[in-house]
């Protein structure tokens, strides 16, 4: 359907789009939500890496594919080696990559793709300054093979292999900050971002391309069927992860870190109004939530910080 | 057409591999370091910092990731290569598979190298003939000038038939022992191995393509038909490649076994790579002796040429299959294969499997001549006294 021009100018969002409608997400999914955010910012010169995750099946069986870009689906642990090869190619083929009118090529993979089996990959791809992106979609577990829990899980989080029960038997690990790891590689740019702000992400995508060398954003993005969460408040749990200060955006580049808007607003709110809305937090106990917290609170005076020491 | 003059050099096989992948212009190499492989990406390098090609040179952080990161320089329109041995081929294998699921026409150089533990770096087949199922090509090679033909015909057949080829040279035997090796001007290795002319890019950005995806019951199958549809095509384009280079370069590879003195023999000796060497200079001496003996040498173990091992059966009264591998409880994997393969066609030859050289245990001319009594004496008995022998086994 092609869009006015009139209502064209008041979009705060590329109006084009490289993602198709019938896609095989669940209801609520910020997966595809950020997926098509990327192919927007980015539009059809882009060649897209997907390892085993949730998009692998978005993206559509054969012969379908959602995504109206070139896309490589690869093995889990691959991501990082996988562009680096795309991108070498392309140079040797003599395309520009990145930058203006340049090829993006574009890692979309899971905070388990990411976090857990694909880190070595991806400290490889990082450590050896490759011109591409690397998008992390968080949404904190193993959600294509069933929910089972990733290094990216955040404590307290019920899983089908952190299931509770009688011993309590639940996540009892902090999250890991795989953007930390990132940022000890010292990448030029590297973002955090949530489905809950297309704009912000947008404008980090958009950086992510014009900086030569290797990019890294970690994307919030919800999971109604793996939190156990109604697929109608999705984007009212991202926003709820950056007012709590769990999940803040902020960039890093050049060696300078910045809060973004809006987890500069105001103080944050406590964690529970985030934990509230999410099935997968209904055992944590009133200590659980005050270890959580208290993490949150460390995290976010460390990232302050680092803001105001490296701002 | 340009007359050829060979240009003779003297490199060990893994600068002969190395000579080939400049030759073949190879445009992206994603590699790992491992011993007895390393020297063949370190040529590579110095090529590069000399100036001698362009390649972009990605130097991974495990094996896993130069398959991984190959793939999507194959995949992305480019010619590429790689190269391991035992332990990162083992890493490989799961991306093994992926690049000949793609259909990526790759092109590596395994360095045979025993699998540990116990630890040990020298010349065993186990590593590749491990990789037997993953739907990649295997050429071995006999000798260094074998390396460098096979990296180049490797890339003609790939490329023609779209499934990946693996060209296979002895740890140390070859990979560092130094031989002339007559090589091939520019402009005539051009003429052979033009540019490669993908059927599918990731760069036609007006025409998005999505490769690997999901494939239910309902179409899987028929992915894997074609890939063995694409290995049987492939043994008429190897005869072809190899007929081409033979008569471009003088040295034929049109058979796939390569055969001697098998027309009069009693019995031949089989086996693959470098130990075929020793084989060849034996056969002659006890040929001189009165032993009517021959060979063949299996260059390609993937395709499998059964029909040219039955031409080669149906001559003879027994086959002596060496295997430096080992298919634990089973037998040789060579000799599994040519049995296998011969089950159910006419030709009964004796046949028996010598375990030879396993971790680079020295196979001498004296060990063959030892196999050639003791298969003369099975033949004239008609009594096969064991079907599968440890050879050097110490007692």
């Amino acid at each position: 359907m092609e869009i006015p021009e009139s209502v064209k100018k008041r979009l705060t969002l590329p109006a084009e789009e490289h993602f198709y409608a019938g896609h095989t997400a669940c209801q609520g999914c910020g997966a595809s939500l950020g997926l098509r955010y990327v192919l927007k910012a980015y539009g059809r010169k882009t060649i897209v890496v997907i390892p085993a995750c949730c998009s692998t099946i978005i993206a559509g069986a054969w012969p379908y594919n959602t995504l109206d870009a070139n896309l490589f689906h690869t093995a889990f642990e691959t991501t990082g080696a996988v562009m680096s090869g795309i991108e070498a190619a392309l140079k040797a083929m003599g395309y520009k990559v990145k930058g203006e009118d340049g090829v993006m090529v574009v890692g979309w993979a899971g905070d388990g793709g990411t976090a857990d089996i694909g880190l070595q990959a991806l400290s490889g791809f990082l450590e050896r300054g490759h011109d591409a992106v690397y998008i992390m979609y968080d949404n904190e577990a193993y959600m294509n093979t069933g929910i089972q829990r990733s290094g990216s899980t955040p404590y307290g989080a019920w899983t089908t292999n952190t299931p509770g029960g009688k011993r309590h038997f639940l996540e009892k690990r902090h999250k890991k900050k795989v953007i930390d790891i990132v940022i000890a590689h010292e990448v030029p740019y590297a973002a955090t971002a949530s489905v809950a702000y297309p704009e912000d992400f947008i404008r980090k995508l958009r950086k992510a391309k014009e900086i030569p060398g290797p990019s890294f954003i970690q994307l919030f993005s919800p999971c109604p069927t793996g939190w156990r969460s109604p697929t109608d408040k999705s984007i009212e749990i991202a926003r709820l992860a950056v007012q709590t200060a769990y999940f803040p955006l902020f960039e890093y580049e050049n060696g300078k870190y910045r809060i973004n808007m809006p987890s500069t607003r105001k103080e944050p709110k406590p964690i529970e109004e985030f934990l509230k809305l999410q099935g997968r937090f209904k055992y944590m106990t009133k200590e659980d939530v005050e270890i959580l917290q208290r993490w949150v609170n460390h995290e976010w005076e460390k990232l302050k910080k680092l803001a105001g020491v490296f701002g | 057409m340009v007359e050829y003059k060979p240009i003779r050099k003297v490199v060990s096989g893994n600068y002969a591999a190395a000579y080939a992948v400049k030759h073949a212009r190879v445009q992206v190499v994603a590699a790992y370091p491992i011993t007895p492989q390393t020297s063949i990406i370190e040529k590579i390098a110095e090529f590069i910092a000399n100036g001698e090609t362009d390649i972009q040179y990605v130097p991974v952080e495990s094996e896993h990731s130069a398959m991984a990161a190959t793939i999507g320089a194959s995949a992305t329109g480019a010619r590429a290569f790689t190269a391991t041995a035992a332990q990162g081929l083992a890493l490989m294998h799961e991306m093994l598979h992926w690049a000949s699921g793609a259909r990526l026409p790759i092109v590596m150089v395994d360095v045979n190298r025993a699998m540990a533990p116990p630890w040990s770096v020298w010349d065993d087949q186990t590593d590749s003939l491990a990789q037997r199922d993953t739907g990649w090509m295997q050429f071995y090679a006999e000798n260094n000038q074998e390396v460098y033909d096979g990296v180049l015909m490797a890339f003609k057949v790939a490329e023609t038939v779209n499934v990946p080829v693996m060209v296979v040279e002895s740890a140390f035997i070859l990979s560092h022992t130094y031989d002339v090796v007559e090589m091939i001007p520019q402009e005539l290795v051009d003429e052979f191995l033009p540019p490669r002319k993908p059927l599918y890019t990731l760069t036609d950005f007006d025409n998005p393509i999505s490769v690997g995806a999901l494939a239910t019951p309902a179409d899987y199958y028929e992915f894997r038909y074609k890939l063995a549809k694409a290995h049987e095509d492939a043994k008429k384009v190897i005869k072809e490649v190899g007929k081409e280079f033979g008569e471009r370069f003088g040295r034929d590879y049109s058979d796939m076994i390569e055969k001697g003195h098998v027309d009069d023999a009693d019995f031949v000796f089989m086996g693959l790579g470098s130990l075929m060497g020793t084989v060849k200079e034996a056969v002659d001496l006890l040929r001189s002796e009165g032993y009517k003996v021959g060979y063949a040498k299996v260059r390609w173990f993937r395709p499998f040429p059964r029909e040219e091992l039955l031409e080669i059966a149906e001559k003879v009264k027994g086959i002596a299959v060496l295997d430096r591998n080992f298919s634990f409880g089973q037998e040789g994997i060579l000799f599994n294969e040519a049995k296998g393969a011969l089950y159910g066609t006419g030709a009964r030859p004796i046949m028996k499997n010598y375990i030879v050289g396993l971790g680079g245990r020295d196979f001498t001319v004296r060990d063959v001549r030892a196999i050639a009594e003791n298969m003369k004496e099975i033949i004239e008995s008609g009594k096969l006294d064991r079907e599968v022998e440890w050879f050097h086994l110490k007692r």
